[in-house]
């Protein structure tokens, strides 16, 4: 049973430093410091504001296709024996995955703003993808880093940037994936602070990141409860998504904190076994530090170092992670777990022959899970998995593993 | 009276203007660091800045990046950079020695470890690139309580009202940060800087100092007209980066650059 929490929440996380608990804050270097404040004065004007809303609303309708369905996997349901599995389908959206939700959101911001330029940082792909299409429709200048590591196994969504007009720069310092690409971005907003909009694409970074962005996102949970509700009369017994940065998870989660009987969990990454230390589950195996603006759960050494990650996710190869979920991870409310490769794998292909439905390998950890729970569960009980996205960019990684390989 | 401010009394009695150069420690093998920081001594470093290694150093270029990864790769932790002051403070009892770097190996020891193993290992001050004021309570009266100087910086960024309230949390001196960028980034264009230095005088007396951007004597004299410090970290670090085959040739070659450096300030100090 989770823990309660009440309605006090929705006030109180995060409080006017950016807290959540202890985690949270702004963590950044001093050129930066009255470009967050800028921005957080700038979101909280237009978040009430009308004509924002407006517009927004506009375009998560007819440019995203929103609402997105909530779906019924009855082949599925069957098959697992247990709860009734219903599907979240961000993998519908515009651009494939829930990352649009927020892109959408913060490239309105920036116009407001008067940024004639946007960075972003992408892991998968799909939130640079999603950068630049806003940022082709906008007529703005796009900059993607994107860590040299996944530019190989992603290789079809730098070409999609590439052809929106982005220009994807490949980082090779460190281990070459998402955290490197972040401090690259870093550093691009520290030297062109001036014109420049940093686009994160997760409920990472510096306060007001982490709000904005879930308050983004939160279109799913939002659409989620009253869909479920009208589909059955009640709510979900269980929530299930996975966590990269955490950003559809808490996108699904946050309108349901208040409803006792909700359960919740975030799925990470276990990689290769979270024993055999390759893997990305902070939440599960890691210890409380501050990276990339925010104090959170961190994957590092005794002596602070930020270690690798592994995953076969390149969305959830991330070493650090929301700080809303470090302080639900506290207090209880919502649970972590993790789930290996192999069986994020196995997921991938049993929702594809079993449904129809592709997804992507990031979505295909919260449907191993699932897949777990589900036969534990009675048949009268509701259980919602986020389908966060498409596997069309997992091709490449999926075709590998079977020992394709499409550029021969 | 903290080593820090001693050292700028002195100096400012002389007419003098200090001059900061800064490693990281470890670079490029553990060994040098001791040598070098006596090197830069001798070569006319009034203050020592030692940068602790981080393996995502955001506020960081290439060059300064590529110190941490050399260091780390000896897996040097903030256990050995205190141990490397140890050393040092066994030949040099004067010369403050300042650590610089990120919050979370510094987090990962505890703030309270830190503070007191800073203290016996006879650092005399600390700047926490990522760890603002509005982070900096617990860490603040820690250091404090140990006598330990909290520097800050400040960035062409930042407004009026933030210089003075980074001047209330601030000790020892401000580190003016020169450009909008990571280090090693672009030459500093110094009349820019004298306009927004005149703004943090009028919030604070503790000296400045200024740093990014200065690459050769020249750069540190033009400087040196403005500022109370002259701070020079990348050029130094290149040097090292060029002799990591060699590193026994190291201390020379730092301090070769650095005399340079020095001389052009001197000069100047003079005409004044
Ligand atoms: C489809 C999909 N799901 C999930 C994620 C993980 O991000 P987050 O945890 O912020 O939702 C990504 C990131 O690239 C993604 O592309």
């Amino acid at each position: 049973m989770a823990k309660q929490v009440g309605n006090e929440y929705y006030e109180s996380y995060p409080n006017e430093e950016g807290h959540f608990g202890p985690y949270g804050g702004r963590f950044v270097g001093e050129t930066l410091m009255e470009a967050i404040y800028a921005l957080e004065t700038a979101y909280n004007r237009y978040k009430n504001d009308a004509d924002f809303q407006a517009e927004m609303d506009k375009d998560l309708a007819d440019f995203v296709g929103r609402p997105s369905p909530l779906y019924l996997a009855e082949n599925w349901t069957q098959k697992m024996g247990g709860a009734q599995i219903y599907l979240k389908r961000e993998d519908l959206n515009h651009t494939g995955a829930h990352k649009v939700n927020n892109t959408i959101g913060q490239a309105l911001l920036a116009k407001r703003m008067g940024k004639t330029r946007i960075i972003a940082e992408t892991g998968a792909g799909q939130h640079g993808v999603a950068t630049a299409t806003v940022a082709a429709r906008l007529g703005m200048e796009c900059v993607v880093y994107m860590g040299a590591a996944d530019v190989k196994r992603q290789a079809q969504n730098v070409y999609r940037m590439k052809l929106l007009g982005a220009e994807v720069i490949p980082v090779e310092s460190g281990s070459r994936t998402l955290k490197d690409a972040l401090n690259e971005a870093l550093r691009d907003w520290v030297t062109n602070v001036d014109d420049t909009f940093y686009i994160i694409g997760t409920v990472a970074g510096p306060h007001p990141y982490p709000a904005m962005v879930r308050d983004f996102q939160t279109i799913i949970g939002r659409e989620a409860r009253s869909q479920i509700l009208q589909a059955t009369g009640k709510l979900p017994d269980a929530l299930v998504a996975c966590i990269g940065g955490g950003s559809n998870a808490i996108g699904l989660f946050h309108p349901f904190i208040a409803d006792e009987s909700v359960d919740m969990y975030g799925v990470e990454g276990a990689g290769h076994g979270i024993e055999t230390g390759q893997h990305s589950a902070p939440l599960c195996a890691g210890a409380p530090g501050v990276l990339h603006g925010n104090r959170t759960y961190l994957m590092q050494d005794e002596n602070g170092q930020i270690i690798e990650t592994h995953s076969i996710s390149a969305g959830l190869d991330y070493p650090g992670v929301g700080p809303e979920h470090a302080w639900l991870k506290d207090i209880g409310r919502a649970k972590y777990v993790a789930v290996t490769d192999d069986e994020a794998l196995q997921a991938f292909h049993d929702l594809t022959r079993m449904e129809g439905i592709i997804p992507a390998l990031e979505s295909s950890h919260a449907l191993a899970y699932a897949s777990k729970l589900a036969p534990t569960m009675s048949s009268d009980q509701i259980l919602l998995v986020n389908l966060s996205g498409r596997g069309d960019k997992d091709m490449h990684t999926v075709a590998a593993l079977a020992g394709l390989n499409f550029e021969e | 009276m903290s080593r820090i401010s001693q050292c700028f009394e002195n100096l400012k009695a002389d007419g003098q203007t200090a001059l900061i150069p800064y490693v990281t420690a470890g670079d490029p093998e553990p060994w040098v660091t001791v040598p070098v920081m006596h090197a830069l001594v001798e070569a006319g470093a009034d203050i020592l800045e030692l940068g602790i290694p981080f393996s995502d150093p955001m506020s960081d270029g290439p060059v300064i990046q590529k110190a941490c990864e050399r260091a780390l790769k000896y897996e040097v932790s903030l256990i050995h950079v205190f141990d490397m002051v140890k050393k040092f403070r066994e030949k040099d009892t004067d010369t403050p020695v300042v650590l610089m770097g990120y919050a979370n190996p510094i987090e990962a020891m505890g703030y309270k470890m830190f503070a007191q193993l800073a203290q016996q290992a006879g650092v005399d001050g600390v700047l926490t690139v990522d760890l603002p004021p509005e982070e900096s309570d617990e860490f603040l009266s820690l250091m404090d309580e140990h006598g330990i100087d909290t520097i800050f910086l400040v960035a062409p960024t930042t407004s009026k009202e933030r210089m003075a309230k980074i001047a209330q949390y601030a000790k020892g001196f401000i580190y003016y940060i020169s450009i909008k960028g990571v280090t090693g980034s672009a030459a500093l264009d110094v009349s820019s800087v004298e306009a927004k230095l005149a703004d943090l005088r009028s919030c604070t007396d503790l000296p400045v100092g200024v740093g990014f951007g200065i690459r050769d004597g020249q750069s540190a004299a033009a400087v040196a007209n403005v500022a109370d410090a002259v701070v020079v970290g990348s050029t130094l670090v290149r040097c090292i980066e060029e002799h990591a085959d060699r590193p026994e040739e190291l201390p020379a070659a730092v301090a070769g650059l650095l005399a340079e450096m020095r001389h052009a300030i001197n000069a100047r100090d003079m005409a004044k």
